[in-house]
């Protein structure tokens, strides 16, 4: 009984400094976050999103990447890219696990309560997808249809609002193009730039003239992080008065929004 | 401490009835596990009377080689690549009910461990017993019936019932064909409130919650089977 009551305390001593470990190297990242003079700066994404981010070869290249990239170089810091679930990357950023999420992301009110978002670099729109001989010709035919969208987007979210639709939500935003392209769902909801990649890779598809909805995307940091934030902002100021930033966005998108 | 704990638990499930991602996804789980079960049970049953059959009396020489492929096929390779093709393939031009398709991804995966569950049972039963079934008269399906069968399930109720255990869990990635099962309920909630925490335990709680009554069923079912021992 004795040792039984020894070798319990043992385990909870074991268990406790385990924990105490944990919690103080998670204290420690946080704080160098907050410095921003961290040699590297952590960016997530979810690289399933061209032209945005992307794999090429062995590495993320996309907007947000070289944007990233350019911005790490403004604050002299060597930027580092964690490919994730597009729904993991404000989990990410909040928990310290990155310092900053550049994913296409659109700024709203629910994801304001659980980061900061730096200034705007550029401006979006959530597009329709349908196949080439479907009926819809609008948001407006979307009552009641079946809806593919990727888990956590914006175009999930305005989806849900939408009336009787039954909305499909892939991990993948060219899963949802595909169930599209097979008959399994009557539209998707996603973000314009990709859809056109997108479109451009499946038959017998195509994008609606109108569109859903005009958005914002920014970058996220970590609550609170306001020094990070500033000089992102700075950066990004500097980026976008020396051409920089239209530079990066014309070497992926070409300028007559085909 | 505690009004953000409650604020949190508000967040995640009572706003905008979140809860319901939870139970719809419980109900889609718990439906896709009871038919896959069946198809796996069913599956596994029949893959293992043709390969005993033919390792005992060297019959079915053909049925055999299938099974052998398919059980090769089917262990060979990983649920969620085989639930994928089944959805992105096989099913490539055509509008199937999601459900419909989990149900036969995980169904057609459990018969292959199912079945190699029952053989181990049917084998692990000595010859000689199956020699006194013939010898008293039983033919071939007589004595299977009436003599192995009974003591081979009461020795692979503990494996199977593990099987299901797994099977169960790993309906998780049902999400992968956007099924909204528990855990892309669970991932549903914490695309909108951008909490880790909550959704994600609670959804493991309820996996453990099942668990752990099936365990209990199972365990109750081998009490009464073992009764027959004395």
């Amino acid at each position: 009984m004795k040792k039984k009551v020894l070798s319990l305390l043992l385990v909870t001593a074991c268990v406790l400094s385990m924990t105490a470990c944990g919690s103080k190297k998670e204290a420690d990242t946080s704080d160098s976050g907050d410095s921003a003079k961290k040699e590297t700066l952590i960016m997530a994404t979810n690289a399933e999103f061209p032209p945005y981010e992307f794999h090429e070869g062995d590495e993320v290249v996309g907007i947000d990447a070289d944007i990233a990239a350019a911005v790490a170089e403004e604050l002299g810091m060597e930027l580092k890219i964690e490919d994730m679930a597009f729904d993991s990357i404000i989990t990410a950023v909040n928990s310290g696990k990155a310092d900053i999420g550049a994913a296409g992301m659109t700024v709203t009110e629910d994801r304001l309560e659980n980061v900061d978002f730096t200034d705007t670099y550029a401006t979006a729109t959530q597009v329709i997808i349908v196949k080439e001989d479907s009926a819809i010709t609008g948001p407006d035919d979307l009552a009641g249809k079946k809806i593919g969208v990727q888990l956590g987007t914006t175009g999930d979210l305005y989806a849900d609002d939408i009336e009787d639709a039954e909305v499909e939500r892939y991990n993948k935003g060219f899963e949802a193009v595909q169930a599209v392209q097979q008959g399994k769902i009557d539209a998707v909801v996603i973000d314009g730039e990709p859809a056109k990649e997108f479109v451009k890779d499946a038959e017998g598809l195509k994008i609606l003239d109108e569109a859903f909805t005009e958005e914002e995307y920014a970058i996220a940091v970590k609550k609170g992080n306001d020094e990070l934030k500033e000089n992102i902002n700075k950066a990004l100021a500097t980026l976008k008065d020396s051409g920089k930033l239209d530079e990066i966005v014309a070497k992926y998108i070409s300028a007559d929004g085909e | 401490m505690l009004q953000t704990f409650q604020d949190k638990f508000y967040q995640n499930f009572i706003e905008d009835n979140r809860w319901k991602y939870i139970a719809e996804g419980l109900g889609i789980t718990l439906e896709v596990t009871f038919f896959a079960v069946i198809i796996g049970i069913v599956i596994g049953f029949l893959v293992a009377i043709v390969r005993s059959t033919y390792d005992k009396t060297g019959k079915l020489k053909i049925l055999n080689v299938i099974c052998k492929i398919y059980l090769t096929v089917i262990r060979g390779t990983p649920v969620v690549v085989q639930l994928l093709i089944i959805y992105f393939v096989i099913f490539a031009s055509t509008d199937v009910d999601k459900v419909i398709v989990a149900i036969m991804a995980f169904g057609l995966n459990s018969g292959a461990y199912v079945s190699e569950i029952f053989r181990s049972g049917i084998m692990s039963i000595d010859n000689g017993q199956f020699e006194a079934g013939r010898s008293l008269g039983f033919n071939y399906v007589q004595t299977m019936i009436y003599i192995i069968m009974p003591q081979a399930f009461k020795n692979v109720l503990p494996a199977l019932g593990n099987e299901f255990i797994v099977l169960l869990k790993e309906t998780s990635v049902s999400g992968y064909i956007a099924l909204q099962d528990l855990t892309k309920g669970g991932d549903i909630i914490r695309s909108r409130t951008y909490d880790a925490l909550f959704p994600l335990l609670a959804v493991a709680f309820i996996y453990l919650i099942m668990v752990m009554i099936f365990t209990k069923l199972v365990n109750m079912l081998e009490r009464r089977l073992r009764s027959s021992d004395h």
